[in-house]
């Protein structure tokens, strides 16, 4: 049969120029210490930079000094209870806006009708710049919790509705028609067939939709917050914490990157079910 | 040959269904199909275009009924009217004496392709055909049955893009058969295998026929495969114009209905089938060559 000439195919061709160099980045570890190597770098010149005396302590803290600030809020126990309440916004943004998203993409990415009705209004809604909802939010819901959550909804929703609405147009409609063939129609075929067959682009949505909601999350805090990376930020300026300053940006870079990695790793396992 | 038709379409219907020994009455579950003036035409930016026109036809319990016919001439869209895929024909189809409902669940498809889920096991795609409703543990004694007669109990657990062609489109029957169809509709099901696999895949409908008992409409472009799998085979043509005479109405329409004579499985070589096979081939447009 074809398979076997196609299986017999890759073992013949000759290797590609930049194999070898491929290889070397392949093995385990060595991909993250080439990874890190930038990172050690600047870290030093900031270190030496500091030293030198180049700076002062507001425009730029020591490396030393960063950390020093971390250990000091930690011990007071103000750090966790800014990384807990941010994380905590966002994970409810997150996952109030990705379960919209999926809703309302499924729904106009199915039906035409619903398509012709919704699409240009969330089209414009779209268009609308993130921080434009902040005084309507605060003015609605005052300052506290549901208008933060709810801004970082918004900034989640949109990537997730954007991709499965994209996705669902695209599904195989021999694979949709060999479902309705079998009985299933509505939401019975939206599980079976046509929801399974998009994870991949569902993931990706997932992926963007969280980096959103980080984004968000500091431009809720910025604005009205007694607590949170992002009144960290505001907080430090107004003090002259420079120190504190970096050390939050620096939280924010961890707590995405972990979000993001972890994110990763369920879309690695629901690949290898779905994809 | 006659253009027309409409007499070949009072035809008395097949000999009955082979009898069939060691299978349970629940099994033994067939329908009979009748096409009253079947056709179909689809909307094209010049105006309509008609594909098929005036089909009438009986098929009866058990019978396996072959589709010939040119490509485009509508075989395809016949069988996605019987089954409910498509329900903008014109005329009338019954099924068991009623008329055809959109996705008939008492007819089951086996398209060209397999169409399996890729996420899903071979045994999990073969679920997929189980009709709604049914207990579960009935369920998963019918796909384990139903694995074993298509010979695939050992790659149950297989995604469908670790198996071959042959093996994917025999999951696609089992999938097909696991909601015990009246009806059983395949659209060139062994179109895309190898001549080999072909030659087993035929071998295994016999058997699944012989099993089940079920009523068959199997569209093929193969008269070969026609005359061994059919007792009866339908060729679907355009008629001919005749030179001075009128323009004949556009659209393919029964040509011919053709018993096939002796049991299955028949022999491949036998004189009479050659005969037969020359005939429909000459209907199809081909000089078959037999000076």
């Amino acid at each position: 049969m074809s398979t076997s000439t196609t299986v017999g195919a890759p073992e013949t061709t000759p290797p590609p120029a930049g194999a070898s160099r491929q290889e070397t980045l392949s093995r385990p570890g060595v991909r993250a210490a080439v990874g890190l190597a930038v990172p050690v770098l600047l870290l030093l010149a900031w270190w030496s930079a500091t030293a030198a005396g180049a700076f002062s302590a507001v425009q730029l803290p020591s490396p030393q000094a960063v950390v020093r600030a971390g250990v000091d809020l930690a011990e007071r126990g103000d750090l966790w209870t800014h990384i807990g309440i941010s994380t905590q916004r966002v994970l409810l943004g997150f996952a109030i806006g990705a379960v919209l998203g999926l809703a309302v993409g499924s729904a106009l990415g199915l039906s035409r009708w619903a398509d012709a009705l919704l699409a240009p209004l969330i089209g414009a809604l779209r268009a609308v710049p993130s921080l434009a909802w902040v005084p309507l939010l605060i003015l609605w819901m005052q300052i506290g919790e549901d208008s933060k959550v709810t801004l970082i909804a918004i900034g989640a929703f949109f990537p997730v509705f954007t991709t499965v609405h994209a996705a669902l147009r695209h599904v195989d409609p021999h694979l949709v028609e060999a479902g309705r063939a079998f009985g299933y129609h509505g939401l019975s075929l939206l599980r079976t067939v046509q929801l399974p067959a998009v994870v991949p682009a569902v993931f990706s949505g997932l992926r963007l939709a969280l980096a959103q909601a980080w984004l968000f999350l500091v431009a809720a805090e910025l604005i009205a917050s007694s607590m949170g990376l992002g009144f960290l930020l505001t907080d430090s300026q107004n003090n002259g914490r420079t120190d504190r300053l970096i050390l939050a940006i620096i939280l924010l870079a961890v707590l995405g990157k972990v979000s993001d990695w972890v994110l990763g790793l369920v879309e690695r396992g629901a690949l290898r079910r779905w994809g | 040959m006659p253009a027309h038709t409409a007499t070949a379409a009072l035809e008395p219907p097949a000999p009955a269904p082979r009898p069939v020994t060691g299978t349970t009455p629940a099994e033994r579950h067939s329908l009979d199909v009748a096409l009253q003036g079947v056709g179909r035409s689809f909307t094209t930016a010049e105006g309509p275009r008609t594909v098929l026109r005036d089909v009438t036809l009986t098929v009866s319990p058990g019978e396996v009924l072959a589709v010939i016919g040119a490509s485009g001439c509508g075989k395809s869209t016949l069988l996605r009217a019987v089954g409910g895929l498509d329900t903008a024909f014109d005329g009338r189809v019954l099924i068991g004496g009623s008329p055809v409902l959109p996705y008939d669940e008492r007819t089951a498809v086996g398209f060209q392709e397999p169409r399996l889920l890729p996420w899903r096991t071979i045994r999990r795609n073969v679920e997929l055909g189980l009709p709604r409703g049914l207990d579960r543990a009935e369920g998963r004694e019918r796909v384990h049955h139903l694995l074993e007669l298509v010979g695939l109990a050992p790659f149950a657990d297989h995604r469908p893009r670790e198996v071959s062609g042959g093996m994917a489109q025999r999951t696609s029957l089992a999938r097909a058969l696991a909601r015990r169809p009246g009806v059983l509709l395949l659209d060139e099901p062994f179109g895309a295998l190898d001549a080999l696999t072909r030659l087993r895949m035929q071998d295994l409908l016999l058997d699944v026929h012989a099993a089940t008992g079920t009523t068959v409409l199997l569209v093929t472009h193969d008269v070969e495969e026609a005359l061994q799998l059919a007792d009866r085979v339908l060729l679907l043509s355009r008629p001919r114009p005749v030179p001075g005479g009128p323009d004949p109405a556009p659209g393919a329409t029964v040509g011919r209905i053709v018993d096939v004579p002796g049991p299955r499985p028949r022999d491949r070589a036998d004189a009479g089938l050659a005969r037969l096979r020359s005939d429909l081939l000459e209907g199809l447009g081909v000089e078959s060559h037999s000076h």
